[in-house]
Order: C-alpha cells, then sequence, then structure tokens
C-alpha cells in the first residue's frame, strides 16, 4: 500500500478498496517501526491524522472527495499548524504551539488530507544537509551514513522511505530540490509567489517558496494545484491565473526545445552525476526534443549573491525573536539586552548564528553598498541570463546537484563547502523561477536529479516534461532497501 | 576581507545575540571565510546595472482600509513566555 502514489491510493480510496483510517493506522505504524533510525519526524500527530481520517473517510462515502482526500502527508515544520507544535527545527521555537494555520496547511486540510506529522528540518531552512536541526540529523534512508540534503531533508527522506505518501517543503537556495535528488524523489519549486508564504517561517523574503514533495511529477501535480493561488495574506503572491496543472501531463514532447547551460557541466560535476544526466537527455531525445546548449555567463556569481541576499533577509526577519512574544526565553535576565542577547543567543544554533551575523555586517552602516546593492545589482545579471535563454528554448536542464549525497559530518565544519552544494539550485531562486528535480539513473547505489527550471509560472510545462520522462523510465520508482 | 575578534563582538551587539566567549575566534574565520566567497561578486561591474529587489519586478499590492482581522489577544498572549495582567512582561527599563 505504501509504494502507491496519490493518484494510485486516490483512486483506491473512492473505489472502496480500503478507508483512509486503514491507509493512516498503516502508515503510522510505518512511522513507529522506521523513523527511529531515520528521524524524519519532529512530531508525529497519530490523533490529529486518525481524526482527518474519519472525516475524509465520510467526504468520500459522501460523493464529496476531490484526488487528495484521505491521503497521508507530511508537512515541514517550518508551516505553522494550529495547536501543534511548529519548531522551525529550532530550538527558538521548541515550545511553540501555533495559533494559527499556514495557507498551504489550511488549503491542504481542505482539500481533505491527512497529517501525520510534522518534519524535520535544517534549523529555520539553513542548511543542506539537515544537521543543523535542533532534533538531530535526518539520515538518508538509502545509506543511513550519508545526509539526506536539506533543508527540506525530513519531507524528502521520509517520501523517500515510505513514511508518507507526499510532503510540502520549501526552498530558499535549493530546500526542496538539492534534497529531493539525495533521496530520489520529486521535489518541485515553483514560481517565486506562485505558494503563499503566509504562516510559512520567514527565512529570505524575496527567495522562500514552498512546493510539493512527491514520488511522482502526476502527485506534484495534484499537491501544486491546492497549494497554489493568489493569496491576499501574503503581500508578494502573485496575482496569476491557476492552471489544470494535470490536464496537460501526457503533452507531446516533439520539439520541446531543451537549453543545457554549459556552466552546469563544469569540472565542479561528478562524473557519475553528468553520466546520469546525460542518459536521461537521452530519453528525452527518444521524445522529440531538441537539445542545444546555451550559456548562463553568470553562473559563478549565484552563490556569492545569495550569501549577501539571504543572510541579511535573514538577519531581518529573525529579529522578531527577542524572547517576549513567543519561543524561547533565557533564565532570569538582569536587563532588556540580557534578555535579548541570551534568548537569541542560547535559542539560535551554530549556522543560524552565522548567517545572523553575515546579514547584519552586510546591512551595517557603511557596507550597505559594497555588500547588499551589490549582490542585488549581480542578482539582475544573473535574471537576465535566463532572459536571454528563454528566448531561445522552453526548459534548461542539467543536474541538481554536483555530487550524490555526502557523507554525515562530512562538510558540517566547513561552511563555504557546504554552500557549494547548491551551486546548481540557487541561481533559480535569485531569479524568481521555478525547478524541480527528478531523480535519474543511481550512480553507486545513490540517488541523482535532474535539474529542470522553467520560465515564470511554465510550472505545468514542467509537470508535463517531467511526467514524460517518468511515463518512458522507471527511475522514479526505486526504492531504497528495508523501505 | 578578515574580520577579528572586535569585529565579531560588534556585530553580535549590533545582533542583540550573545555568542560564545571561546565561539568568537571559530565565528572570525567563518565569517572571513564566507566574505572571501562573497568577494567573487566584485569580479564584475556593475557600475550600469539597476538593483533587483523583487524577482517579479511587482508594485507593492494595496488593500481596501478595513478591518479584516478578529482580535485573538488571549490565543497570543498564551503562547507567550511570560505575561501579567494581559501584559507582556521584561525586565524593567526605567529605573
Amino acid at each position: 500500500m505504501h509504494n502507491k502514489t496519490i493518484a494510485e491510493l486516490g483512486a483506491g480510496l473512492r473505489a472502496g478498496e480500503f478507508s483512509s483510517v486503514e491507509l493512516t493506522r498503516h502508515f503510522l505504524a510505518r512511522i513507529d517501526s522506521l523513523d527511529e533510525g531515520l528521524n524524519c519526524y519532529i512530531t508525529v500527530t497519530p490523533d490529529v491524522a486518525l481524526q482527518a481520517a474519519e472525516a475524509a473517510d465520510q467526504r468520500i462515502s459522501a460523493g464529496d472527495a476531490g484526488p487528495l482526500t484521505g491521503i497521508p502527508i507530511a508537512q515541514k515544520d517550518i508551516f505553522c499548524t494550529q495547536g501543534v507544535k511548529t519548531s522551525c527545527g529550532s530550538r527558538m521555537l521548541d515550545s511553540f504551539i501555533s495559533p494559527y494555520d499556514a495557507t498551504v496547511v489550511e488549503r491542504l486540510n481542505a482539500a481533505g488530507v491527512v497529517m501525520l506529522g510534522k518534519a524535520n528540518m535544517d534549523e529555520f531552512a539553513m542548511g543542506s544537509s539537515n544537521e543543523t536541526s535542533f532534533y538531530g540529523p535526518v539520515r538518508n534512508p538509502w545509506d543511513r551514513e550519508r545526509v539526506p540534503g536539506g533543508s527540506s531533508g525530513g519531507s524528502a527522506a521520509l517520501v523517500a522511505a515510505r513514511l508518507a505518501v507526499a510532503a510540502t517543503g520549501t526552498d530558499t537556495g535549493g530546500s526542496i530540490r538539492q534534497p529531493a535528488a539525495l533521496c530520489g524523489i520529486t521535489g518541485l519549486k515553483p514560481t517565486y509567489g506562485r505558494v503563499s508564504r503566509y504562516g510559512m517561517i520567514a527565512f529570505a523574503s524575496s527567495l522562500d517558496q514552498g512546493g510539493p514533495m512527491t514520488r511522482s511529477a502526476e502527485d506534484a501535480a495534484l499537491m501544486l494545484q491546492v497549494m497554489a493561488g493568489f493569496d491576499p495574506r501574503d503581500s508578494t503572491s502573485a496575482e496569476e491565473p491557476l492552471p489544470d496543472f494535470s490536464a496537460g501531463l501526457n503533452d507531446s514532447l516533439q520539439g520541446l526545445k531543451i537549453g543545457l547551460p554549459k556552466e552546469f557541466f563544469d569540472e565542479g560535476l561528478d562524473a557519475g552525476v553528468a553520466a546520469s544526466v546525460e542518459a536521461a537527455i537521452e530519453e528525452y531525445r527518444k521524445l522529440g526534443a531538441e537539445v542545444v546548449e546555451i550559456s548562463l555567463p553568470n553562473t559563478h556569481l549565484a552563490v556569492p549573491t545569495y550569501y549577501v541576499v539571504a543572510p541579511a533577509e535573514c538577519s531581518s526577519n529573525l529579529s522578531r525573536f527577542d524572547g517576549v512574544r513567543y519561543g524561547y526565553r533565557c533564565e532570569a535576565p538582569k536587563d532588556l539586552e540580557d534578555l535579548y542577547k541570551r534568548s537569541r543567543g542560547e535559542g539560535f544554533g551554530e549556522e543560524v548564528k552565522r548567517r545572523i551575523m553575515i546579514g547584519t555586517y552586510a546591512l551595517s552602516a557603511g557596507y550597505y553598498d559594497a555588500y547588499y546593492l551589490k549582490a542585488q545589482k549581480t542578482r539582475h545579471l544573473i535574471s537576465d541570463d535566463f532572459k536571454a535563454a528563454f528566448e531561445q528554448v522552453d526548459v534548461i536542464m542539467g543536474p541538481s546537484t554536483p555530487t550524490t549525497a555526502f557523507g554525515l559530518g562530512e562538510k558540517a565544519d566547513d561552511p563555504v563547502t557546504m554552500y557549494l552544494n547548491d551551486i546548481y539550485t540557487i541561481a533559480a531562486n535569485l531569479a524568481g523561477l521555478p525547478g524541480m528535480s527528478v531523480p535519474v539513473e543511481p550512480v553507486e547505489g545513490m540517488p541523482v536529479g535532474l535539474q529542470l527550471i522553467g520560465n515564470y509560472f511554465a510550472e505545468a510545462k514542467l509537470l508535463n516534461v517531467a511526467h514524460k520522462l517518468q511515463q518512458a523510465t522507471d527511475w522514479h520508482r526505486l526504492a531504497p532497501e528495508g523501505c | 576581507m578578515s574580520l577579528d575578534r572586535s569585529d565579531i563582538e560588534k556585530i553580535a551587539h549590533l545582533a542583540r545575540m550573545a555568542v560564545d566567549e571561546d565561539r568568537i575566534e571559530g565565528y572570525a574565520t567563518d565569517l572571513s571565510n564566507i566574505l572571501g566567497l562573497v568577494a567573487q561578486m566584485d569580479d564584475v561591474e556593475t557600475d550600469d546595472v539597476t538593483p533587483m529587489a523583487h524577482p517579479l519586478h511587482m508594485a507593492q499590492r494595496l488593500r481596501v482600509d478595513e478591518v479584516t482581522e478578529v482580535n485573538r489577544r488571549e490565543d497570543f498572549q498564551a503562547i507567550a513566555p511570560k505575561v501579567e495582567s494581559d501584559l507582556y512582561l521584561v525586565p524593567k527599563v526605567i529605573e
């Protein structure tokens, strides 16, 4: 039952082959027996889940079920869930019970999903290995001595390990696509503004975007259909018409123009990963696509630009955590400044502190022009590269990550080496473009992701392109041993 | 750009964030390395480039000036670390 997709399980539920309560109990039992070794969940919510499952079963028997009704999923612990602990992977919010639901949560609940629990993640979504979580690292289900990627590491690992059918994630510099690649699942970061950020704890507001993490493109389309759409409560929500994301999944790729940026296939790319990506591109040639080499000449500026913009915005966003209104508060503060300083010093972990300090420095008097203003300009150059590329091609493809999953602890002490993991994913965030990662041929038993980048609001096209590959190949159906 | 001990102390103060004494040297090294990475931005000339503040170049949306939120004071105070008589408590500020 746990190897089935949303599309397959939804059909089974509506045909009365099994109930949502049965399905939910099945997944809760799997979490019980398997999650101790993986640490995918920060909080498991059996009561909430069974209540939602009963309600879903009533809707199904009343003939009022949608594609997601009764489907067990996990929410990344960055999304506020009313009455349920929302920690964002941080000691700062270890005792925080959200008083409201994020728009994404509200919409998925209204569609009848069953929330099994809250997924582990890097603290405040800052990390590429899930090792910065206050709740300990998540282990990669394909090899437990390796990281699952991050920051949506819990979401990716639990979907790969079949501890839920799907999960939500968020992506500021690659946090959906990179863990999806390292865990062998399908992840979609929509266009900036497509999915509401209301109730999604802010990291870098001009980059953050929520999206689905699933086992197929078909499932990602079903999830996105519910998650996306204009929300007046998010001031940067896009007022764009919402297409039917499933309608064009089977459209022919005859004549599709795929651009391969030569900068994505440089000396930093592992040879095995390169070969897997090439094999997938070959499948696209067979499907009738035309493949051309393109150039995104400012690609080398993406990581440097990101490490000004993201920390600057994070230092501003995280100033709200002051030990006064919610979250962690230090013991016996001697004055107000001591309250602020120790609550923040004790509540935040190392990586979050590093980024707050970088951002504070970049925004401090005398340095603004050299850092933040400069980064906004290089960001424009990166964005213009894509604009020029999309005049020639329909979709850009390349690797999601330079290597397969690395070892736990291997890069944890060297922030700069860790940052370079996101070298291929960051540019899409800076430009605000939609991107996907889909599983391709594994290398030495470890998953590899093919990255697809589309034009603004072209998620339906990306899903179509990903789905056609998944119709022609079985890479997305591979499961880790013992799961 | 290389940062030293006193830079870290100054930045941590600006961020109102305590840092462990024995971690200051480590932060100085880490932050200097990150700024070294960031300095690659200086390889390109950007005098004539307009800064990009928003990925979609959108204008800020305005809304009608109407009350849309209900008062949920009790819910919000229930999750505060320290409240008394409907007020958030902080250490004494005025002597």
